[in-house]
Parts: C-alpha cells; sequence; structure tokens
C-alpha cells in the first residue's frame, strides 16, 4: 500500500499542523487548568479551516470524502503529538456513523455540521467496563411513534460537550445506534476524568427519546470499523514518538563513563521496540486502506490493527519510561503522557483481547 | 489489452500447456523439492521434463539477464510469473544456494567471464552450489575466518576447514571465503573464491542435525589448487561481496515461510486436534496464541509489501534485510512451537507414514537454525541497532 501524491501532501501537511498547534505541551496545559471543555479549541479551529473535521463527510455533503487512510494519517499525527481534539469522536465516529446509516434527513442536518466543525458528537456503546458490542444491554423500547433509550454507557468520548449523542441499544434481536439529544430530559453526563486526561464521560439514559436511523445496525458496524481502524493509526503513530523519544535519550544519557545506548541490553530493546512500531504501522496503513477499497477482509483486517497497534503502543510506553530510568517516571517529564494514552487508546473500542478474540471467531477457530 | 496483461495471458497459456500435473501437487517431503547438479537424481520424469521447460525460458532465474540463461522480465513480469505460477500451485522447477545467494553476487561483482562460465549452468540446473563461510572459530564473527589461500603464481593452495556448510556433500561447486593476505586487518584479507568441490584436497563430513537429517557437513581443503581467475570482484575485497550475499540471503530466508506445512491454516490444525466448544476452540489458551501469532504474521507480511515498496522505489533493502530477517525467522518458529502445541501427541511421532516420517517434529526442530543461519537473531539486532538506529559501539 503506497500513499498517492494527495496522501502525501495530506501528511505532510497535517504533520506541521499538528506538530505546531496541538503539540504535546497544550495536553499538559489542558490538564493543569482543568479545561471545562478539555480539548484544545484553537488547534480545533485549526483543523476545521483546513478541512480535516469533514475528512469522511461525503463531497455532497460539504467534506472532503478522503477516505480512511486520510483520516488515519492525521490520527497518526495526533498520536504522535497526543493533540487533544475531538477527531475521532466527530470527524471519525460521528461521520461515518451518520454517513453509513443516517436517514437523508439527518445526514443532511448533521453531516455539513460536522464538516464546518459547529457541532461535536459522542458515541455510546459500551455499557459495562470493557466493550462488548455484542451483548448491549441498553435497551430500545417502542413509545408512540418514537423509541426510547435506558441504560448507562461508559468510556464516551466527548459526550460532556457534544451536541449529539450516537447511542448503541438493543431493540429486540437487533443492536443498532440511535440519535439522543444530550439535552434531552432523561439525559445525565459526568464527565470522567480518565487517565489520559482526554474527555471521556458516562452517560445516563432514563426513558430518553431517541431518533432512529435509517440503519442504526449499519451505522454501529461502520463506526466501529473506522474507530478502530483509525485509532490502530493513533497508536502506532504514539508508539512511533515514544519510540524515537527514548532512542534519542539512548544518545544522550550517560553512565558508567558511556552513553547508555552503547549497552547491548539497551540496544537490542530499541532494534526490537523499531520493528514491533514498524510494523504495527504498516498493519495500520494496511487495514485503513483495505476499508477504503472495500476488501473482503478489511474487517479482519482492522480487528488485527487494533489488536496490534494496541500492544505496540503499551509496549513502546513501557519500554520508554524504563529507558528512562527514574526521570520516566516524572510527571514533569512528557514521556508518561504516551503511556497513559496507549492504555485509554488501546481499551477504546476494544483492546487486544477483544480484537483477538473476533478476529479467531472471524477465521472461523 | 496492456503488456503486463498481454505477458500474463501468454505465461498462463505457456504454463497450463507446460506444467505437469504431477508438478501442480504439494511438496510431500524434502525429497521432493528439486536441486539440481551433477549428482541430482530426479523424483520422476515430470519433475525432469518441468525442470528443463522452464530452463529453456529462462524462467527458473526469471529476472537474471538472458545472455546468462535467465528470462530477462522486468520486476512486474516476474511478479506476474510468480502469480501465475502459484495459481495452479506449479512448484518451484529447480532452486538451490546457486539461484538466491551466488547469482545475485555474481551479477554484480563477477567478471564478464565468470558469468558467462557460471550462470547459464545454474540457469540450467546442471550445477549446484554450496556456501564456504562459517568456520569452527568463526561464526556470527564471521570475518575472523582462518582459511587460507596462498599464491602460488599460476593458482592458490587453499588449506583449511568450513563448518556447517550446507548439502556440501551434495554440491558441485562451492563459493568460499579464504583469507589471501594474513596481515591485512581482519575484513581486509578476504576473497571469494570459487572452486569445484571434485577438486583434489575436497573431502566432507556430514553432521547429523537434531532433526535427524544431515544437511550440512564439515568441509576440509588440504591444499586444494583454485585457479586465479576464479576470484569474484577483487583480490582481498571479498567481504564486500561477503555481505553482500548475505543481504539476499538474509532476504531469502525472513521472506517465506520455509517447510511444507506454511499453507496449512493453524485454527483448523487445531481443532481437529482440540475440538471446539461452541463453535471456538476448546483450549481457550491455544486459541488466543493462534490469534495472537496470526495477528504478528499479519503485521510482518504488511512491514514485508511496505519494505518491497520503497526498494522497488529505489531506496534499496539495505539493513531493513536484518529486521526481515529477525522477524520472519522468530515469528516462523513460534508458528512451529504453536503448531507443536496444536498437534499434541501427534507432532511427536517421530516416524510414523501417518505423519510422512516425523514431519511435524522434524520440521519444528529445523525451524530453530532459521534464527541461527544467514546471521543469528542477536548479529541481526546488532545491525538494526547500529545501522538503522545509529546507536553508539561500546
Ligand atoms: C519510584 C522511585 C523511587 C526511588 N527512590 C529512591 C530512593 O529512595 N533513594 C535513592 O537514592 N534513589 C531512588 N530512586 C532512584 C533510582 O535508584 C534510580 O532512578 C535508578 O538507580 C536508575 O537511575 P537513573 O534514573 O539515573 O537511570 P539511568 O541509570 O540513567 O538508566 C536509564 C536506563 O539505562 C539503563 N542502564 C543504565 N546502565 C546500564 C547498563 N550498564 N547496562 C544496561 N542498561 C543500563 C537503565 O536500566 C535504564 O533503563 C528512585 C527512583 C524511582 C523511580
Ligand atoms: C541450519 C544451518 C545451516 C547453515 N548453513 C550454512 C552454510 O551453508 N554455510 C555456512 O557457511 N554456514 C552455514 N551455517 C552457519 C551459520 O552461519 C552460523 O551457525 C552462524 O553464523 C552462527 O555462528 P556460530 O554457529 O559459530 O555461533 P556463534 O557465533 O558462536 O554464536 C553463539 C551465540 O552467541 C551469540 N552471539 C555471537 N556474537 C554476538 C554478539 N556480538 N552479540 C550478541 N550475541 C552474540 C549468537 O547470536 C548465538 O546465540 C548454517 C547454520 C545452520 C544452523
Amino acid at each position: 500500500m503506497k500513499l498517492n501524491d494527495e496522501q502525501q501532501m495530506l501528511q505532510d501537511s497535517v504533520a506541521r499542523l499538528m506538530a505546531d498547534k496541538g503539540p504535546v505541551s497544550h495536553l499538559r496545559e489542558l490538564r493543569d487548568r482543568n479545561d471545562e471543555k478539555g480539548y484544545d479549541e484553537p488547534l480545533w479551529h485549526a483543523m476545521v479551516e483546513s478541512g480535516l473535521t469533514g475528512i469522511l463527510v461525503p463531497e455532497e455533503h460539504g467534506g472532503i470524502g478522503f477516505g480512511l487512510v486520510g483520516a488515519g494519517l492525521v490520527a497518526r499525527e495526533i498520536g504522535r503529538n497526543l493533540s487533544v481534539t475531538p477527531f475521532l469522536s466527530t470527524a471519525v465516529l460521528g461521520a461515518t456513523a451518520l454517513a453509513a446509516g443516517g436517514s437523508a434527513e439527518q445526514q443532511q442536518k448533521w453531516l455539513p455540521a460536522i464538516a464546518e466543525g459547529s457541532v461535536i458528537t459522542a458515541l455510546a456503546v459500551d455499557d459495562g467496563a470493557k466493550h462488548r458490542p455484542e451483548a448491549i444491554k441498553t435497551e430500545a423500547k417502542a413509545a408512540g411513534d418514537g423509541v426510547t433509550l435506558s441504560g448507562g454507557k461508559l468510556l464516551v468520548l466527548d459526550a460532556h460537550v457534544a451536541d449529539l449523542l450516537l447511542v448503541a441499544a438493543r431493540q429486540g434481536e437487533n443492536t443498532a445506534l440511535f440519535l439522543v439529544d444530550p439535552k434531552a430530559q432523561g439525559v445525565s453526563i459526568e464527565r470522567t476524568r480518565m487517565v489520559d486526561d482526554r474527555n471521556a464521560a458516562r452517560v445516563t439514559l432514563d426513558n430518553v427519546a431517541a431518533e432512529p436511523m435509517a440503519d442504526g445496525a449499519a451505522a454501529l458496524a461502520a463506526a466501529l470499523r473506522a474507530g478502530r481502524a483509525v485509532l490502530a493509526a493513533e497508536l502506532s503513530g504514539l508508539a512511533r514518538e515514544a519510540f524515537e523519544r527514548t532512542l534519542q535519550y539512548l544518545k544522550e544519557r550517560k553512565q558508567f563513563g558511556r552513553l547508555i545506548g552503547t549497552f547491548q541490553a539497551l540496544q537490542h530493546r530499541a532494534a526490537l521496540l523499531m520493528g514491533e512500531v514498524s510494523m504495527s504501522d504498516a498493519l495500520a496503513m494496511q487495514a485503513l486502506d483495505a476499508c477504503d477499497r472495500n476488501a473482503d477482509d478489511a474487517e479482519v483486517q482492522v480487528l488485527a490493527a487494533k489488536a496490534k497497534a494496541a500492544r505496540t503502543a503499551l509496549l513502546a510506553g513501557q519500554e520508554a519510561v524504563q529507558m528512562h530510568g527514574g526521570i520516566g517516571m516524572t510527571d514533569e517529564f512528557d514521556i508518561g503522557f504516551f503511556l497513559k494514552r496507549a492504555r485509554a487508546g488501546g481499551e477504546t473500542l476494544g483492546d487486544a483481547n477483544y480484537c483477538a478474540d473476533r478476529f479467531a471467531a472471524l477465521r472461523d477457530y | 489489452m496492456s503488456d503486463l496483461e498481454q505477458f500474463r495471458a501468454e505465461t498462463r497459456a505457456w504454463l497450463e500447456a507446460n506444467c505437469p500435473e504431477e508438478m501442480r501437487q504439494p511438496l510431500k517431503s524434502q525429497a521432493d523439492h528439486c536441486w539440481g547438479g551433477r549428482k541430482w537424481q530426479f523424483q520422476s520424469e515430470a519433475q525432469k521434463v518441468w525442470m528443463e521447460r522452464m530452463a529453456d525460458k529462462g524462467w527458473t532465474a526469471p529476472q537474471w539477464p538472458k545472455e546468462y540463461g535467465g528470462g530477462g522480465l522486468s520486476p512486474e513480469q516476474a511478479e506476474v510469473l510468480s502469480e501465475e505460477m502459484k495459481r495452479i500451485n506449479a512448484r518451484t522447477p529447480v532452486s538451490n544456494f546457486g539461484f538466491w545467494m551466488l547469482g545475485p553476487a555474481l551479477l554484480k561483482f563477477g567478471s564478464e567471464e565468470l558469468k558467462r562460465q557460471h550462470l547459464p549452468p545454474i540457469c540450467r540446473g546442471e550445477i549446484r552450489w554450496c556456501q564456504g563461510y562459517s568456520e569452527p572459530n568463526a561464526g556470527s564473527d564471521l570475518a575472523s575466518l582462518q582459511t587460507r589461500a596462498e599464491d602460488k603464481g599460476d593458482h592458490f593452495l587453499v588449506n583449511g576447514q568450513k563448518i556447517w556448510t550446507s548439502y556440501a556433500d551434495k554440491a558441485d561447486w562451492i563459493f568460499c571465503l579464504v583469507r589471501t593476505d594474513p596481515n591485512a586487518t581482519k575484513h581486509n584479507g578476504i576473497s571469494f573464491a570459487l572452486f569445484d568441490m571434485e577438486s583434489e584436497g575436497v573431502s566432507t563430513r556430514p553432521i547429523e542435525l537434531i532433526s535427524g537429517e544431515s544437511p550440512f557437513c564439515e568441509t576440509f581443503f588440504d591444499d586444494v589448487k583454485v585457479d586465479k581467475n576464479q576470484i569474484v570482484g577483487e583480490l582481498n575485497r571479498g567481504w564486500d561481496v561477503a555481505k553482500y550475499l548475505l543481504t539476499h540471503e538474509r532476504n531469502n530466508i525472513g521472506g517465506e515461510p520455509p517447510g511444507f506445512l506454511k499453507g496449512r491454516a493453524l485454527g483448523p490444525l487445531a481443532a481437529e486436534h482440540v475440538g471446539t466448544e461452541h463453535g471456538k476452540l476448546a483450549d481457550s489458551a491455544l486459541r488466543a496464541d493462534i490469534a495472537r501469532l496470526e495477528i504478528d504474521q499479519m503485521a510482518f507480511q504488511a512491514l514485508v509489501g511496505k519494505i518491497r515498496e520503497e526498494a522497488e522505489a529505489g531506496q534499496g533493502v539495505g539493513a531493513q534485510s536484518a529486521v526481515l530477517k529477525y522477524y520472519g525467522t522468530e515469528l516462523n518458529k513460534r508458528r512451529y512451537e504453536v503448531m507443536m502445541d496444536a498437534l499434541g501427541a501427534e507432532g511427536l511421532e517421530w516416524e510414523s507414514e501417518r505423519t510422512m516420517g516425523g514431519l511435524y517434529a522434524r520440521e519444528w526442530l529445523r525451524s530453530k537454525g532459521n534464527s541461527i543461519e544467514g546471521g543469528t537473531s542477536e548479529v541481526m539486532l546488532g545491525i538494526v541497532s547500529k545501522r538503522l538506529l545509529g546507536l553508539p559501539d561500546a
């Protein structure tokens, strides 16, 4: 899988944008001032201006319809810089769900708004501590000519600043997404500070009026696939950055009268880490491309990519802290942020074990 | 129709007409692989015919220039040929160290005379080669090799010993690293020499492996005469040739999972032995191991694809071959471990017909050599950390 010219240009410009406007220091600042919105607003505006919020919105709805490889390239840079944006919740999950399963009316209402950056959306799937979309407990009940939802959701990204909730609920045998107004009666949203200092919330729904989608099941499936693929790219980018920072440290830090990078025990670990990072990244890109090509094995590839990236990012985070020695344990030093995000990003939309389990099931064993 | 499509159509038709049915069956044992050479005993008429027909087309070495017996195909055409062969499960017509090691080195470093002498017989499967690098005291530290080649005016006189020489007893010629300048620093006095294994003074002694097979030998040289024109590249600059060749060797060990079980998916294999519950493998830990392995293999393949693309775009594989060698072989070893877990007692059988003569156990054991031969895993990590990561020497 090779980037075409457009994708190459996107990669270069996004790399610059994220490094300039969304560096790790912003994450620290947002955290330290306990920012109310919890995301980097100037960065988000810059992303809107560059059209990135519409990267998965079809052109007829005001987006640029760049495809998942493009979204993955953005996510990779988000990962490298630990940029704090609602890109995943809104530009990926929201846009994909609505494009895949929204009614014409819903699409008209929400997709252009996502592209122009005037709304934030939040996908609410997990109703337990673990991602199990096959066993959703939140229930959708018929009520008059609509439906009402009851249940509790965890790890709902950007929910406390969202203008729209996309909620997974069970209706008889089917599980589908429903649209919910976060201000509707019966919705309560508790922002939960997470280890990675990103926006997440617990959402409780008590007989909340919800709007069915044209094909809420397809919307859920598409959003999960896109989200996992994009997360795989983000985690791979994160892993690469943690690795590169560590490699640099090995070339600077001296102990025993020489650079610690001369110790073979560390050299081999660095070499292994580079290999893992490269494989994770290559698989993530291949999986994104498989989605764009609608390949038969796209689902299998995405599950594999997410599993691989989740493990690799954690490995990179751990190795980074270890090879930095004592300073790696300090809050003042940035490397710990990578470890934290690796854990949270790995858990989101299915951890490595979940993805491997689904992977095995799809391969019939 | 584009030229490439045209080529595909012609290739497909030619293969259909010329690949014997028997050569479209999977290999059943090591012996089914055609190694070629003067001593080769064809397993069947079909094996012989297939090799000869392919050699006539130049397709035993598809990308080598035509004037040396190759096919003169572009990388794209070679890819098409390989795809079309896979499509009908056609076996490799002939293969030995001449093709994947010596050939590329000769093409890059050999004189015109040496190319014309040695490449066509390789293509025709007439001469089988072996590799004389390692010595008892020169393994990972290959450049410390001691086998001497003394200048005797019109020839060299070679004395010394090699070890782990794969198929030395079956090969016709050897490409051999010899020390031609004992006074130079260790990398600078080595030459890359070619000679006939039937030369006077060459003897071999097979070594039995843990797999029960004896694919490699101790090889002794006692006053072996070597023609002076049989040096590849410059005298005393053999290390450059040796390293270049190792890159090719590594790509080969790392690229394809060797063995006869590569086509067998582990999931169904495990299901046959441990059974299933609710549609899943009954042994959930084994199931997780298989999934994790397959995911890692997919990731590795994605990286292989990426590195190949970069190589084609002119960046070359270079030190990346160490990455490929390391992961290719380590994953292969893991694969055999998981396979043995899945097979249980059946995998332990050493001789039965059921297991094709203990093939599982033997291949499992053989796979352990993958991370040793062609440079060990630790040596590969050393190359990665120095050449790709720029980490300093101690
Ligand atoms: C939670 C915590 C509590 C602590 N409490 C105390 C305390 O109470 N009192 C106190 O005095 N200190 C304390 N320390 C300091 C601790 O002892 C040092 O952090 C530790 O000795 C490592 O030293 P360093 O941080 O300078 O890392 P470095 O020595 O710079 O190590 C960086 C990396 O290089 C590796 N490395 C270094 N040398 C070699 C080598 N020769 N071969 C291979 N790898 C090598 C290390 O393993 C590490 O991965 C504490 C540290 C932490 C994290
Ligand atoms: C199946 C098989 C086929 C082979 N075929 C051939 C052939 O056809 N022709 C040929 O010439 N050779 C062949 N070899 C030999 C092979 O190239 C050598 O075995 C290999 O280079 C390792 O050398 P050694 O066996 O002397 O091990 P050693 O170099 O003694 O290594 C012993 C251990 O020490 C480690 N080690 C060594 N140096 C370092 C270091 N600097 N840092 C960290 N660890 C280190 C190694 O990784 C290894 O784990 C073959 C080997 C095998 C197993």
